[in-house]
């Protein structure tokens, strides 16, 4: 199977049952696949005129109780950006798949890359929380996508599922589980007594409000403007912080819930190699290769790769002696590395932006070179 | 051990679902495999490379860093890709075209594939089921069962008479002395 | 007090509303929650407040839909029918009305517009069209006259206008027609004809902007340019009865195009019978 196959049949899995989109490679399957697919299983596919619209729809779909996909590569993820912020302002769920491409602009429209990393957490504007997760293989795209839509109903927000080239238009074997064995999180539609009442109050103990939908019984407003808890527009400074805070706080104070990691052979590392998505295929061969050269190196690659997984990395610091990140970017992730990193140990670079991928070799060289430049010196 | 094959020729010709059948055949097989492909923008013409990578174990790196094995059915995919071969590599290529000074023609199969498609099978469009089987063959990669499955999953329902035939066509295209010479043990 | 419609049909806690004194857009809101409140009332048509969601985009015209009393949503500048479209597709039986503006929907969201009109998706649209962008204090719009003044064209606009009823059906909308504030009872009439209509429906309806507008081109006041409104456009009943000479020099108010296409969600619900049952 395909990963933009699995990332389909993931999101089928997970109740996805609405798919608005635009063509873009490298992510065109997802769209083929939702159209030949969500017929079967009574679900809506629509070509929609642009990637601003598909965003929209996407949107407005989710509002009367669907769960709503789109999916698309680095020009369209760009045009998106508008409304992904809508979306998390009026905290509506939505998983929005982005299969990287070599850019900027056009770029090399074919070519692996995982350029949008930084796009993934600022390309809206405005402060607001993100959850974006990177799948490595195509068994993990099936159920990676699932915990996307998981998340993205919990938390009322927008999940982006980073994926790459790689990844994307790369086929292996993949067992599928059983429904019985997934976990999938149903939507639960709320209604209070009468209209307009408190539809963004949030309950007690929660750090969301209820869900509602459209047309199932209780009316309501929604907007694009700070609000407040009744969800009509407001000018009041002291609601509108409380509003952002909250929006910030439901992501931040439940990270041991939303981050996740995998680490491989890490225990008695003194190297750790940091890396996401496709690229990871690369290292977990380097790894091995440096291991059998006696090398103590491990990798440690964030599957939730916003928020980046900050403490995690910060718990293996101490048993380090140094990182090494890569990634088929100029430094993106790095930048998160190095902030956590930095002050403690060398963090080293292998990049790559020719739209080609990063061989084990050359990941082999660079760790033969950092620790032969320490022992060295 | 890992097993690395590249399957090129020009866009159209149908080699990247040779690539695709060969992996899925490996997997009813119970065999680990890889497959993915790299293309320029457009979907006819221009040069176009496929990879399925098989092995035993869990495979991580998902391309192909020096192949053991050269599908070429253009001239230009065979002088491209032949350049950077494993050292006990094994290239098939369609006959007429011209073996690059850097292959050893004692490890090289010329074999008249799009012929046997246009002529044989009756539809050119058959060229790469001849070259699975083909491949087949040569490298005595699976039974026949995980062979078909491969196949099965991709042609559409009607043509599986023809699809038997081009694959059948195809592996008559290698003596078994040939594929003797080539065989490939997992 | 507030009138038995405004009090049944408008959020007003949220009233007063934000449009300056004068502003057409009020009374083209009463309009639309007039037509509403004939339809939900009607007992012959399928029309009811629970299952109505009024769409807007951003500008003067989209404040309107959180002052109404149905479900609502306030979307982003220009994307007010693709999210409509999105409510739509996912529940067909909800009746998906957009109160949009000339910027709104026929600039920024032009696309959208006309791609709506060629799937025939069952919406509503209404434009508020003031030719002028009113919210960010009086810029020229895609109809703004060639000519007039604004703050983005003070030497007078050198664009063409667009006529969106034109631009609509021109697209394949099965339902355009055009209102004006002046001609309530008309327009009225019109909206909810729109509503009726299985198909995709588009109701150009001209307001009047007396502070950005109106000022900026001596145009008088809001009484001067509703009173040009009642001598420059006509309704059908009368406009039909004069002559071809005289139509020229007049703006019909009334229904344009009229069609019966098929209607999009309809259509895929027969797709989705049919990939089902396999027939």
């Amino acid at each position: 199977m395909q990963g933009n196959e699995a990332c389909v049949e993931g999101a089928i899995a997970a109740g996805m049952r609405f798919y608005a989109g635009y063509p873009i490679t490298p992510s065109t399957e997802i769209a083929e696949q939702c159209a030949l697919r969500l017929p079967q299983v009574g679900g809506r596919f629509i070509q929609m005129e642009d990637e601003l619209a598909s965003m929209a729809a996407v949107l407005g779909a989710s509002a009367t109780g669907v769960k709503a996909m789109t999916a698309t590569s680095g020009p369209g993820f760009s045009l998106k950006q508008e409304n992904i912020g809508y979306g998390c302002l009026a905290e509506i769920p939505c998983v929005v798949v982005d299969v990287q491409r070599s850019g900027p602009s056009t770029g090399l429209p074919t070519s692996p890359s995982q350029g949008d990393y930084m796009q993934a957490r600022w390309g809206t504007h405005g402060d607001h929380p993100v959850i974006a997760l990177s799948p490595s293989s195509v068994q993990e795209t099936y159920r990676l996508i699932i915990r996307a839509f998981n998340l993205s109903e919990k938390y009322r927000t927008p999940v982006i599922f980073l994926m790459d080239e790689i990844v994307g238009h790369m086929r292996e074997g993949v067992t599928l589980p059983r429904p019985d064995e997934l976990i999938i999180n149903k939507r639960h539609i709320s209604y209070h007594d009468g209209a307009n009442k408190q539809c963004y109050a949030v309950p007690e103990g929660k750090f969301v409000p209820a869900m509602k939908a459209f047309g199932q019984g209780e009316r309501y407003n929604i907007t694009g403007l700070a609000h407040d808890v009744s969800g009509f527009p407001t000018n009041n400074n002291a609601v509108a912080g409380a509003l952002y805070t909250r929006l910030m706080e439901k992501i931040g104070r439940n990270l041991d819930d939303i981050v996740r990691v995998e680490e491989y052979m890490m225990d008695d590392a003194d190297t750790a190699v940091v890396c996401f998505g496709g690229t990871a295929r690369a290292v977990m061969s380097a790894v091995e290769q440096a291991r059998a050269e006696g090398m103590k190196v491990g990798m440690f690659r964030p599957i939730t790769v916003w928020p980046f997984p900050e403490a995690q990395l910060r718990a293996r610091l101490p048993g380090l002696k140094r990182v090494l990140m890569v990634e088929h970017n100029y430094g993106q992730m790095l930048l998160e590395v190095q902030r956590v990193a930095a002050e403690r140990l060398p963090v080293g670079f292998l990049g790559r932006i020719d739209g080609t991928v990063i061989p084990p070799a050359d990941i082999l060289n660079k760790l033969r070179e950092m620790e032969g430049r320490e022992n060295a010196q | 051990m890992r097993y690395e094959m590249r399957f090129s020729g020009s866009g159209g010709q149908g080699v990247i679902l040779a690539s695709v059948i060969v992996a899925e055949a490996a997997v009813a097989a119970g065999l680990e495999a890889v497959q993915s492909q790299a293309y320029g923008p457009e979907a006819r013409g221009g040069l176009c490379r496929a990879e399925t990578i098989l092995s035993r174990e869990k495979i991580w790196y998902t391309k192909v860093i020096r192949p053991s094995f050269l599908l070429a059915l253009t001239q230009d995919s065979l002088d491209k890709y032949a350049q950077n071969l494993a050292p006990d590599a094994m290239v098939m290529a369609d006959a007429g075209l011209s073996l690059p000074a850097c292959v050893d023609p004692a490890r090289a199969l010329m074999l008249p594939i799009l012929a046997t498609a246009r002529d044989k099978v009756g539809k050119v469009m058959t060229a790469n089921i001849v070259a699975v089987g083909a491949v087949n063959k040569a490298l005595g990669l699976f039974d026949e069962a995980a062979l078909t499955e491969g196949v099965r999953r991709h042609i559409p329902a009607g043509t599986e008479e023809l699809n038997w035939k081009a694959l059948a066509e195809g592996a008559a295209l290698v003596t078994d002395e040939q594929a003797a010479l080539f065989r490939r043990s997992l | 007090m507030p009138s038995e419609l405004i009090h049944k049909y408008m959020r007003i806690d949220h009233l007063p509303h934000i449009w300056c004194p004068g502003c057409g857009n009020g009374i083209i809101m009463r309009d639309v929650a007039v037509a509403l409140e004939e339809l939900i009332d009607d007992p012959e048509v399928n029309v009811s407040r629970e299952k109505t969601v009024i769409v807007s985009g951003i500008g003067c015209s989209s404040r309107a839909a959180g002052y109404m009393d149905f479900n609502s949503i306030h979307t982003t500048h220009g994307r007010a029918i693709a999210f409509a479209t999105g409510i739509k597709f996912a529940h067909p039986e909800l009746e998906v009305i957009v109160l949009t503006g000339d910027g709104d929907c026929s600039a920024i969201g032009g696309n959208h517009l006309i791609h709506a009109a060629r799937r025939n998706i069952g919406l509503t649209v209404i434009t508020f069209n003031n030719d002028i962008y009113g919210m960010t204090g009086g810029q020229y719009s895609p109809t703004t006259p060639t000519g007039d003044r604004a703050t983005t064209a003070p030497y007078g606009n050198y664009d063409r206008p667009f006529d969106i009823a034109q631009l609509a059906a021109g697209a394949g909308a099965s339902f355009t027609a055009r209102g004006s504030a002046y001609h309530t009872r008309e327009t009225t009439e019109l909206i909810k004809q729109g509503i009726l209509h299985k198909g995709f429906s588009l109701i150009d309806v001209f307001s009047v902007c007396p502070t950005y507008y109106g000022r900026k081109n001596h145009k008088g006041g809001a009484v001067e340019m509703l009173q040009w409104q009642r001598d420059n456009m006509v309704p059908a009943s009368r406009y039909y009865a004069m002559s071809e000479e005289k139509r020229r020099e007049k703006i019909l108010v009334g229904i344009l195009t009229h069609n019966e296409y098929p209607e999009y969600t309809q259509e895929y619900a027969k797709l989705l019978e049919k990939v089902q049952t396999g027939k």
